[in-house]
């Protein structure tokens, strides 16, 4: 009998994970069964994050044995897993700047806690994020920046947003480094989030879930 | 008759360093008050970090990297590439500001010579990035995890034909050579030779040689700045520079996601190689504390901060090392400056194992008032004035800000005004303020 994935993976045991991950196959699972508990155990990751148990390693190191464990199922997929989503959150560090831990560790618990997340990755221009908030119809707006020139690129961006007449239909939360009130104030954003889990916090308060 | 070097003690180690940075040999001061603010501004700085009493007042010491450029208009780009420019811009920063120290303009660089080598490990104004912006890490694994015993064998080897071959484009050929130890006596001499011969090492060697000669240039332009704002009555508050052993394997090396799997994945390399580089280290903030006559080492803090590891995970694989580097500079007569970006909150209480006056450490984000009751009669804090408050801020919040500091964190003694961290912008009213209302408020009665 096959051990937990769920709480195999949660508790970052990835020889193990990766055993059962085989014998599942093996003995004719779905990938997509076994793909979906990965989920469930990146959800309980992501909470165990928010509660101060696991810190920046241990989800850097789980999304690496997801990695492992979808180049073993991948080939194996016949159909896509549908998980229901929240809601539609963008997500991109600013113009500049090109620093991506941060973001990525935002980006992962938005989807862990079951948002539809668009990471349009680093340096993101202007136009990018305006674009994109109307290609997806995105409510929720993050924008990520370690460095003080982030402060204008965030400000520019938002003005952007605004002035494509999108600044009523999305809600705009900053974060990263040097982020604090005062900077929200300087460029015109909705909150600001000091980690991941105010980033999840308020993306909740806004779509819902 | 002076004790040799051999024979003194750390702290008489420590004191003649103090000397010789005080003697300020070769500056020539331009009245005899700038001599006395010359020497008033390593003494008080002294006195805030041995804690032994308080100084005349709180030190105040603005470190930017880009930051002085910034205010005077010049582009980061012309900072690393026009170095009259750069320097005439620190010039009129300290002309205009005053503070007690001056950063080094040779924190910039020259982006001659990244491009000259062909830099992969930054992106740098104009390459990678725009003009305006700053040079940034590009997160990568410039060591992979197979090399770990590689590294650990020989680190020296392993930067010259493995980590140079990967970071420089130009020094790629470098993977040919043979390794040093493999040259023994008349025999090994013509064989180890050969790898000299081939056309792209004799390039990557054209390259280095054009670096050198861009070096020389710059340094020169450099020094003299240096020697003149010295005699200016401005030291510099950083004399070397080394990093915390996990900071080299994490940024240097391996990048973050890496390391931070190899924590799990090979736990016994990880320790074995912070053990391994630890040395190498001390050595290197010794070396260039005795060759600049300046006893502060500064080291930037990165991985270890709150939340990028866990408790146990700092006390395994972060603190041990971190702790002998600051030791081993410590019987060395260096004064460690931990420059520590984030925050630092869960980490203070391992502070408390360090000796008193050892070394002083300059904070971001973290609960200064925490910092002060756990460490206010042992070790000298700093720093904390938000990067935020000062680019988007008003000089009054900042002077508020800066009264609470020395109010809580400055009570007695011990506290360096700084910023949170090294700004690669300014606004000129709010620094002002801080340096001015720190010279005011500041004072020790």
């Amino acid at each position: 009998m096959a051990k937990d994935l769920i709480s195999t993976l949660a508790d970052l045991k990835e020889t193990e994970a990766l055993e059962i991950v085989q014998e599942r196959l093996s003995a004719g699972d779905e990938p997509v069964h076994i793909l979906d508990d990965a989920r469930r155990a990146l959800e309980i990751v992501g909470k165990r994050f928010a509660d101060c148990e696991y810190f920046i390693p241990d989800l850097v190191y789980s999304g690496e044995i997801l990695k492992a464990i979808t180049n073993i199922v991948k080939p194996k997929l016949t159909k896509a897993a549908e998980a229901k989503r929240l809601g539609k959150v963008v997500v991109g560090t600013v113009a500049g700047d090109i620093h991506d831990i941060g973001k990525d560790i935002v980006v992962f618990m938005l989807d862990v806690n079951g948002f539809e997340v668009f990471d349009l990755g680093i340096d993101v221009p202007v136009q990018k994020f305006v674009d994109t908030i109307k290609e997806t119809g995105s409510t929720v707006v993050g924008l990520s920046g370690f460095l003080t020139l982030a402060f204008r690129s965030m400000k520019e961006t938002i003005e952007a947003i605004e002035k494509a007449g999108l600044r009523n239909k999305v809600r705009i939360m900053i974060g990263g480094g040097q982020i604090d009130e005062q900077v929200k104030s300087f460029t015109g954003a909705d909150a600001y989030g000091k980690d991941a889990m105010e980033a999840v916090k308020l993306a909740k308060g806004w779509i819902g879930g | 008759m002076e004790k040799k070097w051999e024979e003194m003690s750390a702290e008489e180690k420590r004191e003649a360093r103090f000397k010789t940075w005080l003697s300020a040999e070769g500056v020539q001061f331009q009245s005899p008050e700038a001599e006395a603010s010359y020497k008033a501004a390593i003494m008080r700085l002294k006195d805030a970090v041995l804690m032994e009493k308080a100084p005349d007042r709180v030190p105040v010491f603005p470190l930017g990297t880009f930051m002085q450029g910034h205010l005077y208009g010049v582009t980061s780009y012309e900072s690393m590439y026009d170095y009259g420019k750069l320097l005439s811009a620190h010039r009129r920063f300290l002309q205009d500001f005053k503070p007690d120290y001056y950063g080094s303009p040779a924190f910039i660089g020259s982006g001659k010579i990244l491009e000259i080598l062909g830099y992969k490990q930054y992106k740098w104004p104009g390459h990678g990035v725009s003009e305006n912006s700053v040079y940034q890490y590009v997160e990568g694994e410039y060591m992979l995890a197979e090399d770990y015993q590689a590294l650990i064998d020989d680190p020296s080897d392993f930067w010259l034909r493995t980590y140079f071959p990967r970071v420089f484009g130009a020094l790629e050929p470098l993977t040919n050579l043979t390794p040093f130890p493999n040259l023994w006596e008349v025999v090994g001499v013509s064989g180890w030779m050969i790898p000299f011969g081939i056309p792209p090492v004799q390039g990557a060697l054209k390259a280095l040689m054009e670096a050198g000669n861009e070096a020389m240039a710059w340094i020169q332009q450099i020094m003299g700045f240096e020697m003149e704002v010295r005699g200016m009555g401005f030291p510099t508050a950083i004399g070397g520079a080394a990093k915390a052993p996990f900071d080299i394997l994490a940024d240097t090396l391996r990048g973050t996601r890496a390391v931070m799997s190899d924590m799990y994945r090979r736990p016994d390399m990880v320790l074995k190689a912070v053990d391994r580089l630890t040395p190498l280290y001390v050595k290197q903030g010794v070396g260039m504390a005795t060759f600049f006559g300046n006893p502060v080492v500064f080291i930037p803090l990165h991985k270890g901060a709150d939340g990028f590891m866990s408790d146990q995970q700092f006390r395994t694989f972060y603190w041990p090392t971190l702790k002998a580097l600051i030791l081993g500079l410590g019987k060395e007569g260096c004064v460690p400056f931990l420059f520590c970006e984030g925050s630092y909150n869960t980490r203070l209480e391992y502070l408390t194992e360090l000796p008193k006056g050892s070394c002083f450490w300059v904070f971001d984000r973290t609960d200064m008032a925490k910092a002060k009751t756990l460490l206010g009669n042992t070790i000298c804090i700093g720093g904390n004035v938000p990067a935020g408050m000062i680019l988007t801020g008003t000089a009054e919040q900042v002077k508020a800000y800066c009264k609470s500091l020395i109010d809580v964190a400055g009570k007695g003694g011990g506290y360096i005004m700084a910023f949170g961290t090294a700004m690669d912008e300014g606004k000129a009213d709010t620094v002002h303020a801080m340096i001015d209302f720190t010279k005011e408020y500041g004072v020790y009665k």
